[in-house]
């Protein structure tokens, strides 16, 4: 065991070369999307959530692991869920926190991004969550700053704590543990959703079999996506009919209508859509018994999601906000052995 | 590959079996007494150890396991991050006498480690250490109470310790990490 802290190259691949159950070691500095990740990795992410759950359950869930480095929390855009759930999972690691929110900071002066980032790295950061409403920010934050970018969500683009917190949640519900094989269904504005796009790549990448379901306007571009993962041999289904999309499901994730990016009149109304759309106990039904209901929140009850389905026996809603904090602590702990 | 073996099944056997009577002698007993393996060798170990001492004292002591990933103090100089094989310790640690098993002991930091993990789950009114083999090159000022093997060693050399439940065979070997251009092709 000394040995390991000598010889990095030791010791659970061992050079008699016996065959390993391990999953693969981390090789990334940033957490950009979950595209970059593959099945193994995506494994290795679940594993350590799962050692970070034990954490989460003693008297005192603390442990020293990032003690010494400094995350800063750079928000473009609101939230709770996401802010809080860094900051909790970085301050049980040890990790100091930062917070910079866009609202009350020198970024209303007119500092650019690349400013900002810069400012936040000379102040000492070794990691950065950046949340900004423009897609692909995490990246260029990621070319200018010396330690790791997490991206909390950027656009349209990605959300990729997010889909990793959805795969633990569906893997910890579901039985037998894992996603390959079941039906899992996302319901509604998947064309403004960071959250979908980036549970299509990890999803698919684990075997589920994945189902867009909304209106044609919110589904705009997704045929194409979807043809391609069929081409590389993915299951992956668009349909407008919430009837077809249900049936049998295992998990149903419905996803927030986004009132603030909707332009150009995509929805007639949000009554109509919650007539035609909204998951409802007669159409959760369709799905099969026990199914997982999932939102990434904040929710628009009596909208997407009627608010008994919500808090009824079959939601993984709160598992979700308790699994965030155990995954992002995964992530930061991962990153931040990656040598960064 | 230039290696040797320094124990065989055997040493390992006898090694064991000797440790585990030095642990109730120097205890007076076993009352309050508990084990407790780091992952990952040392887990094995560990469970050898009490059944060695169910062998000879006919008690069952409480065996557990720890994890001290969380507790390393070289995240940024080593390249990547090591598993997570998981903490279990299925009992109460306070007032126990807790002996730490592992394989090794060599710069004594896993053990720092260790000491702090543990002490976040209770307090113990002792900690003890027992290894399979010492090989020197303290970085800390931590002993082991008690060793299977002590085996001067060399800073360029690596001990390996092979046990059946991880590995297939028992055995201890030494090599030298990177092979000196003048030993090359003497084997």
């Amino acid at each position: 065991m000394s040995e390991r802290l000598e010889a990095p190259s030791d010791p659970e691949h061992s050079p008699e070369g016996e065959p390993s159950p391990e999953p693969v070691a981390w090789r990334h500095r940033h957490l950009l999307d979950v595209d970059a990740l593959s099945k193994d990795e995506l494994e290795l992410v679940m594993r350590t959530a799962d050692e970070m759950r034990d954490v989460l359950r003693r008297p005192i869930p603390r442990v020293p692991a990032l003690r010494g480095r400094s995350m800063t929390i750079l928000f473009y855009e609101a939230s709770t869920r996401t802010r809080v759930s860094f900051e909790v999972a970085a301050k049980n690691l040890s990790a100091d926190v930062v917070n910079i929110s866009a609202a009350t900071s020198s970024i209303t002066k007119g500092e650019s991004l690349v400013d900002t980032v810069r400012t936040v790295e000379a102040l000492g950061a070794d990691l950065l969550v950046l949340r900004h409403p423009v897609a692909g920010a995490p990246y260029l934050a990621a070319n200018l700053f010396g330690g790791s970018v997490l991206n909390a969500g950027d656009g349209w683009h990605a959300h990729p704590t997010q889909a990793l917190l959805d795969l633990y949640t569906m893997r910890s519900r579901l039985p037998g543990g894992t996603v390959a094989d079941r039906k899992v269904v996302i319901l509604g504005d998947v064309l403004h959703s960071r959250v979908a796009r980036s549970n299509i790549w990890s999803l698919t990448a684990a075997g589920a079999d994945l189902w867009l379901c909304g209106p044609p306007p919110l589904l705009r571009g997704f045929d194409a996506w979807a043809r391609r993962g069929a081409a590389a041999g993915r299951r992956f289904t668009v349909t407008s009919s919430v009837t077809e999309a249900l049936r049998d499901a295992d998990v149903v994730m419905a996803l927030r209508i986004q009132r603030e990016r909707m332009t150009g009149g995509l929805l007639p109304s949000l009554r109509e859509y919650a007539a035609r759309y909204g998951l409802t106990s007669e159409r959760l039904a369709l799905a099969r018994p026990g199914a997982l209901v999932m939102h990434p929140g904040p929710m628009n009850e009596g909208v997407e999601i009627a608010p008994d389905v919500a808090a009824g026996a079959q939601s993984a809603i709160t598992d979700q906000v308790t699994n965030g904090v155990a995954i992002r602590m995964a992530v930061l702990h991962l990153l931040a052995g990656s040598g960064a | 590959m230039i290696g040797r073996q320094i124990m065989t099944a055997d040493e390992i056997r006898r090694a064991t079996i000797r440790i585990s009577h030095e642990i109730v002698e120097k205890h007076a007993g076993t009352e309050g007494l508990a084990l407790v393996g780091i992952q990952r060798r040392g887990v094995p170990l560990a469970h050898r150890l009490a059944a060695a001492i169910r062998e000879h004292e006919a008690v069952e002591l409480p065996v557990g396991a720890l994890d001290i990933t969380f507790y390393r103090d070289d995240l940024s100089t080593v390249a990547q991050q090591p598993l997570v094989k998981g903490t279990d310790l299925p009992f109460d640690l306070n007032g126990r006498t807790i002996v730490l098993v592992d394989d090794v002991l060599y710069t004594g930091r896993t053990i720092r480690a260790a000491m702090d993990a543990l002490v976040d789950f209770g307090r113990p009114q002792a900690i003890r250490l027992a290894v399979l083999v010492d090989r020197g090159h303290r970085e800390l000022p931590i002993r082991a109470d008690h060793v299977g093997k002590n085996v001067p060693t060399s800073r360029e050399e690596v001990v390996r310790v092979h046990l059946a439940e991880v590995d297939d065979v028992d055995g201890v070997d030494i090599e030298r990490a990177v092979p000196e251009p003048a030993l090359a092709g003497r084997e």
